[in-house]
């Protein structure tokens, strides 16, 4: 190309948002099918939501806030400059992502030891609600799981990014978007959290 | 070698200029240019093996009983027939093939905002159809659902529903894609002087189906994830006897669906948009109008998704409220078409191969549309519903209307992109042809769909016969036709007369450029004075 | 054509602040459980609703630059919001009414 490539920040952004409302509405399609259910087996899903461990739930929502404020705090660092703060911030999003799908395994292993998986025969023979209310509980928490894995790898390859420098204090738009994507991960379990876990 | 003999558009341009060779060079490309033309393969491509498939099932039912396959070929054949068309033929169809070739240029930019994004949602492209046709000839063959994938039938069929829907899967992403591509591009690379009062019709178009890209399509993913899932894992989320409600799958499905036959017929609109003022040489009627109308059709079309579901179980209320909204849809989509011929009133009319696609697409939209009214009407759809009627009525809009504006829009752009035009004489024959046979395929389905012939049925009343074979004879009438315009168009752009910058005396920014364009598409940055379709003025730099 | 000239100088959220929103965040988080202990019957669900879009709001304003980005942003997002509203509310118009 006989031009530069001038670089379009606000652009990148707008292109990131606009993925970012996709994955709104894929989520969006989950929680259709949750208000619909919730409203015909209004019963049913709170019995079942009982059966989640709020403290497990609570405690990943925490985790998740705080990842998502180390994520916002080291697009300050960065452009501030101060390219160590980032990568320490970086690795601490990381670590609480770690975290939230250890306690995740945890949860759901513990459902698979209980005979509570798609398709269980206890899920069968049990109330038809509960059934459904387990069905949407996998669906959504395995694509939110799905996402905090892609979140993650995002954020490793940017992290690698900032320390070889190709991400610094002049160019970190790339680190902006990539936190953008990780705080949607944060955003949908804000919601899967009380609809989850604290319908009782 | 002289020019006509070679086979190359001898000047530099995108073509030549980038200094890369061979097969790598295309499809590793970033160019808007290079990848429009990737997707205007690949969809033509399979366009006609749609048109194959489609060919097939005529001869099946051009007389009742077996004539040439079983019951459950013909569902599988109906079904890929859907499956192809739809995602890996209109959906993609225009925006992606020339809306990557010309709105970059229209607006005055060097490319898209995301050029290695399009590259990519191309490949997802290729990929997913890679995934769609591996289904076919795997597992337990060819999915055989219809392309609705309706549960409880989708979640038990032995066919290979769910790599099927995976393709499509796939396909949903690179239509994303496209969408964030255009909308951004279209904000943030505008050239000086182009406000959003001097786009181009077509980019306007674009626009609201890249917002239609983006806000319906997570939809149809997830779906299609919750399909899989049901018959993978048994989620049971659409099974009554789980607990699921299987009208469920149907809005979920339909709330992609029906806004997506808007991302079918926007662009589609957009082209005629353009065409008709250029080959009128009268400025376009009633620009605020068509562009408004644009956002209206794609904002409106996201509110009557449960038109399809009018027999399904759904309630009154609801059959009521959709039944309502949908004949809001209508308002827009006439107010274009009256623009459109209040353009032609005292123009001066040029009846090429574009300007006779866009002339009858205004006529086959307008009937489709109107068919769409009857089935829109809760009352009358109970009639109609799930009979040939639906058919005609969506080749109507779908073919009659994107199908005949896409060759429009190949006969308008595509010389200005290969240097090289096709023939004027076969491009009139095979339009006049496809005109004969379309209409006397489909119009003959409205027919018998009033009559009561169900679709999707292997086999029909003895009573059904006549009309059927009529239909058949149509599509035989209708696949000459093509068959003329696509091998007119093939020979023309690669060894026709060259075509010149700007013959069809075009307004907008594309027709300022060489022709074929340079890789940078301008030289200069352009600085846009006036409105696309002031044709005393010309474009450019003043 | 607009470039990084005519933006905005960049602008930085403070760690405090920053930190300030986790606290609030927090202290929602624990009111969302709070709320849903208490005796509401089906309103648990709207108030548990509330509360989340209130912290969403936050995140999305503080961790997600929104409040400091140009119009367009809010609005494109007012748009998708919209969008995925009409698409649960009109479901409901079969669902409430079978």
């Amino acid at each position: 190309m006989s031009h530069p490539e001038h670089s379009d920040n606000v652009g990148a952004k707008l292109g990131m948002w606009l993925f970012l409302f996709t994955e709104l509405l894929l989520f969006g399609g989950l929680f259709i099918l949750y208000a619909v259910y919730l409203a015909r087996y209004p019963h049913e899903f709170s019995a079942a939501g009982r059966e989640l461990n709020v403290t497990f739930g609570a405690t990943n929502t925490i985790v998740l806030l705080t990842s998502s404020l180390m994520a916002a705090m080291a697009v300050t660092s960065i452009k501030r400059g101060e390219r160590g703060t980032t990568l320490a911030l970086l690795a601490g999003t990381l670590g609480c992502a770690g975290i939230f799908m250890v306690i995740k395994y945890l949860e759901w292993t513990a459902k698979f030891h209980h005979g509570i998986y798609p398709g269980s025969p206890k899920l069968v023979a049990g109330p038809p609600g509960e059934s459904v209310f387990f069905g949407l509980y996998y669906i959504t928490t395995g694509l939110h799981g799905v996402h905090v894995i892609i979140g993650g790898a995002i954020l490793s390859w940017i992290g690698a990014r900032v320390k070889s420098g190709s991400i610094n204090k002049g160019d970190n738009v790339a680190l902006e978007n990539g936190t953008l994507y990780w705080h949607l991960v944060d955003l949908v379990w804000i919601f899967i959290f009380p609809l989850y876990y604290l319908i009782l | 070698m002289s020019v006509a003999q070679s086979n190359k558009p001898v000047a530099a341009s995108f073509w030549n200029d980038s200094g890369k060779k061979g097969i790598g060079s295309w499809i590793f490309s970033t160019d808007h240019k290079r990848i429009g033309l990737l997707y205007l393969y690949s969809v033509l491509g399979f366009f006609l093996v749609g048109v194959v498939l489609g060919l097939l099932l005529r001869i099946e039912l051009m007389a009742p009983g077996r004539t040439i396959m079983g019951a459950a070929t013909y569902n599988a054949l109906f079904t890929v027939h859907g499956v192809v068309m739809i995602f890996l033929f209109i959906i993609p169809g225009i925006p992606a093939s020339f809306g990557n070739l010309v709105m970059p240029i229209q607006i005055g930019a060097r490319d898209v905002a995301f050029p290695k994004l399009n590259l990519f949602s191309w490949w997802l492209y290729a990929i997913g159809a890679v995934i769609v046709l591996t289904s076919l000839f795997s597992g337990g063959g060819a999915p055989d659902t219809g392309w609705t994938f309706y549960v409880p039938f989708s979640a038990r069929t032995g066919t290979n529903v769910s790599l099927a829907v995976f393709g499509v899967f796939v396909l949903g992403f690179s239509s994303i894609l496209t969408g964030i591509n255009f909308v951004t591009t279209i904000h943030r690379l505008r050239a000086e002087g182009m406000n959003w009062g001097r786009l181009p019709l077509f980019v306007w178009s674009l626009y609201a189906t890249a917002w239609v890209q983006i806000l319906a399509t997570p939809i149809i993913a997830i779906t299609l994830v919750l399909v899989i899932a049901e018959r993978v894992l048994g989620t049971g989320l659409f099974d009554p006897g789980r607990g699921g409600d299987p009208i469920m799958f149907q809005h979920l499905f339909w709330i992609y669906s029906h806004p997506a036959v808007y991302i079918m017929i926007l662009p589609a609109m957009g082209v005629i948009s353009e065409i008709i003022p250029v080959f009128s040489r009268k400025p376009i009627f009633g620009y605020k109008m068509i562009a408004f109308s644009s956002i209206a059709i794609a904002g409106a079309g996201s509110l009557v998704w449960g038109h399809h579901m009018y027999t399904s179980g759904m309630s009154d209320t609801a059959v009521m409220v959709f039944s309502f909204l949908t004949f809001i849809v209508a308002i827009p989509s006439a107010i274009k078409v009256f623009n459109w011929i209040t353009t032609l009133y005292k123009g001066s009319i040029s009846l090429e191969a574009p300007m006779l696609f866009a002339l009858s697409f205004i006529l086959l939209f307008s009937i489709g549309g109107l068919s769409g009214l009857i089935l829109g009407a809760a009352g009358t759809d109970v009639h109609v519903h799930d009979t040939h009627f639906v058919v005609g009525h969506f080749h109507y809009v779908m073919f009659g209307g994107t199908g005949f504006a896409f060759f429009g829009a190949a006969h308008y752009w595509l010389p200005k992109f290969y240097g090289r035009r096709y023939r004027e004489k076969p491009a009139i024959v095979g339009w006049a042809l496809m005109f004969v046979g379309f209409n006397m395929t489909y119009w003959t389905m409205q027919v018998l769909g009033m009559r009561g012939m169900p679709r999707r049925y292997y086999d029909y009343l003895p009573e059904f016969a006549n009309l059927n074979l009529v239909a058949t004879v149509g599509s035989w009438i209708l696949a000459t036709g093509l068959i003329i315009v696509v091998v007119n168009l093939w020979r023309g752009l690669f060894w026709g007369e060259p075509f010149g910058v700007n013959p069809w005396n075009g307004a907008t920014l594309e027709w300022t450029v060489a022709t074929p364009p340079p890789t940078e598409n301008f030289e200069e940055d352009p600085v846009v004075t006036h409105a696309p379709y002031d044709f005393n003025k010309g474009v450019g730099i003043p | 054509m607009t470039t990084d000239t005519a933006e905005h100088s960049e602008h930085i959220v403070s760690y405090k602040k920053l930190i300030a929103i986790w606290v609030t965040l927090l202290v929602l988080t624990v009111a969302t459980v709070l709320i849903t202990r208490a005796d509401l019957g089906a309103w648990k669900v709207w108030a548990a609703l509330a509360i989340a879009s209130l912290k969403c709001g936050l995140v999305i304003a503080f961790f997600m630059h929104m409040k400091y980005e140009a119009r367009l942003f809010r609005t494109i997002l007012f748009v998708a919001l919209v969008t995925l509203a009409i698409f649960i509310g009109f479901t409901f118009f079969d669902v409430l009414y079978r």
